[in-house]
């Protein structure tokens, strides 16, 4: 495959100034990635036909003058942005061919900016997952695969298409979406790196609402400097989205490099969890010592609330997505099964849309909001919720931010956890606390376990402090010298 | 807390979704294994918390009341199931 699609989106950007190459050029190559990759099933709709045109509008904006931020760059976009005039899935079998008459604000911005979409990329069913297992368009399989063995390896999930595809050199980036975890234990599994910005940085409008209190847009991609370009370009305020924030986005690449000394980074006690493996451990570790070398000093502190925040998250995220995925009734858009009465229509069209993950949070949602349940389980976990973020609120009080591991495993085999629901929830132990809090987490590739998979660290900042995260992950990255590719079997 | 077949049942009604009785006891089954987890919730000291129902801490902002965008039937029903000139069909509500 060519080396255009091996490049960072930094070094795209520079080739694509430099006139080495146009961005028909870098597109096509990537389209043709693409193509040699369905193994991956990371993509459930490629586009590149679309993808030329845009290129070839590209190359002539560039010849104009006016290039963008972003001008030429191919992006993959997780089937959760609506698309206009692309059709937009979620991973669902409910949206039955929906074509949106309209574009998400966030990919709005990438346009603008004069990015590239080259399809749009595989996800658990409504980003309800963490193995990407639950997607009606079948799993994606990770690039990955451990030291001699074949075994199919999930990516990670929700974002696990935007994941493989941007660790396996099928796109320069991709947008991703995190309602507990989404962006950045995928990230962890795939060796990329992933932000969840601070809640209300990135519109939501025009991305398939899961839990709407937790769901936050973001990139994932190859290198630090790289995620910050795609954030950038992301982020702003939208008057379309009453909880996004009218506050200024600064430089985020601006940050990477820049030195991290003097800072104060906590490390919760409470996220050495039973259980955890050595090589967790021992890469945490490591990263403390990295970040003690560049001149940080390490602050052990206390969220004594982390054990509730997955299952006040397995309260709230149902009950919001239970609310949410009401709308998906067969009248309006979305496949309608036949059926006599208005109420059978709903309930048959709902039974044949929805896979058994959805439905199971559905019902939970609707069981935690009935009548009589309401203030037990409900009223809590929003308490409990509250809770955890006075943790950090205090934690934040004497740090500056806080390193933890991404993800308590290295990536597991498709099918390894599919039996146990909440087996497959605790995937998101160290990542759904941020989520609760409305705080910016990053992931950051960090090593190899014994097996040759990836492992990642987690950054997670006050609010609206993600610059700082970029210079403390420019930092990580620098140290960990993480290069390590996925070996080509598709 | 257990949830019996029953309380599926209702559940699912109320969700609207057609749960065949071949998963009613799987999902019995599933459900409590998942609020069992959740129990441990209670153990959690929330005496004068306020509930947190927003992770941005501004107040809601307002807009003028004015029509923003509209009079364009087409993209509304661009993805309609079944339509007839400007309007959806949908089964039959009234006898």
């Amino acid at each position: 495959m060519s080396s255009l699609t091996d490049l960072t989106l930094r070094a795209a950007l520079d080739g694509l100034a430099s006139g080495a190459f146009s961005s028909e050029e870098l597109t096509r190559a990537h389209i043709e990635a693409v193509e040699a990759a369905r193994p991956l099933n990371a993509f459930i709709l490629e586009t590149p036909d679309k993808a030329l045109a845009m290129a070839r509008a590209s190359d002539a904006r560039r010849a104009a003058g006016e290039a963008g931020a972003l001008e030429g760059a191919p992006l993959g976009i997780k089937d959760l942005f609506c698309t206009n005039g692309v059709t937009t899935t979620a991973g669902s079998r409910i949206l039955g061919g929906f074509t949106p008459t309209y574009e998400s604000t966030v990919t709005s911005q990438l346009w603008r900016d004069g990015a590239i979409m080259l399809g749009k990329l595989n996800l658990d069913e409504f980003a309800m997952g963490s193995s990407n297992e639950t997607s009606a368009y079948g799993p994606v399989v990770s690039p990955w695969r451990r030291t001699g063995d074949p075994s199919p390896l999930t990516p990670g999930g929700s974002s696990g298409g935007s994941a493989a595809a941007v660790a396996a050199g099928l796109c320069l980036g991709a947008t991703a979406t995190d309602t507990g975890g989404s962006i950045r234990q995928p990230a962890a599994f795939t060796g990329t790196v992933g932000i969840k910005p601070t809640y209300g940085r990135c519109s939501r409008w025009g991305v398939v609402a899961f839990a709407s209190s937790l769901d936050q847009a973001g990139p994932i991609a190859r290198t630090v400097e790289d995620a910050a370009l795609l954030l950038q370009s992301m982020s702003g305020h939208d008057p379309k989205d009453s909880t996004s924030l009218d506050v200024e986005v600064p430089d985020f690449a601006a940050f990477v490099g820049r030195s991290v000394k003097g800072l104060r980074i906590g490390v919760p006690k409470e996220y050495r969890v039973d259980g955890m493996p050595a090589e967790i451990e021992a890469l945490w570790e490591q990263g403390i010592a990295w970040l003690r070398e560049a001149g940080c000093e390490i602050v052990e502190v206390s969220l004594p609330h982390t054990r509730y925040a997955l299952p006040a998250y397995y309260i709230v995220a149902p009950a919001e997505a239970s609310s949410n995925l009401a709308r998906y009734d067969g009248m309006r858009y979305g496949l309608r099964a036949d059926a006599a009465s208005l109420t059978d229509t709903y309930e048959k069209s709902r039974a044949e849309g929805f896979g058994e993950e959805v439905k199971r949070r559905i019902l939970i949602g609707t069981y935690v909001l009935s009548a009589g349940y309401y203030d037990a389980y409900y009223l809590r976990a929003l308490k409990v919720r509250r809770r955890i973020a006075d943790d950090f609120t205090e934690a934040f009080g004497k740090v500056d931010a806080l390193l933890t591991p991404t993800a308590p495993s290295a990536a597991f085999a498709l099918g390894e956890n599919a039996d146990d629901p909440v087996a497959m929830y605790l995937n998101d132990i160290f990542t759904v606390t941020v989520n609760l809090a409305g705080l910016p987490g990053m992931s950051v590739p960090a090593g190899l376990d014994a097996r040759g998979l990836p492992l990642g660290l987690q950054l997670i900042g006050r609010p609206l402090d993600e610059g700082l995260l970029f210079s403390l992950g420019g930092a990580i990255e620098k140290a960990a010298g993480f290069s390590a590719k996925p070996a080509r079997w598709w | 807390m257990a949830i019996d077949a029953a309380t599926v049942r209702k559940v699912a009604r109320l969700a609207r979704i057609a749960e065949p009785e071949a998963r009613i006891e799987p999902l019995a089954r599933e459900l409590t294994g998942i609020m069992n987890w959740i129990e441990q919730l209670a153990e959690v000291d929330i005496e004068g918390v306020e509930p947190m129902t927003s992770a941005v801490s501004q107040p809601a902002p307002l807009r003028d009341d004015v029509v923003t965008e509209g009079g364009d039937p087409e993209r509304i029903l661009a993805n309609a199931p079944r339509r007839a000139g400007d309007f959806f069909v949908v089964p039959k509500v009234v006898e």
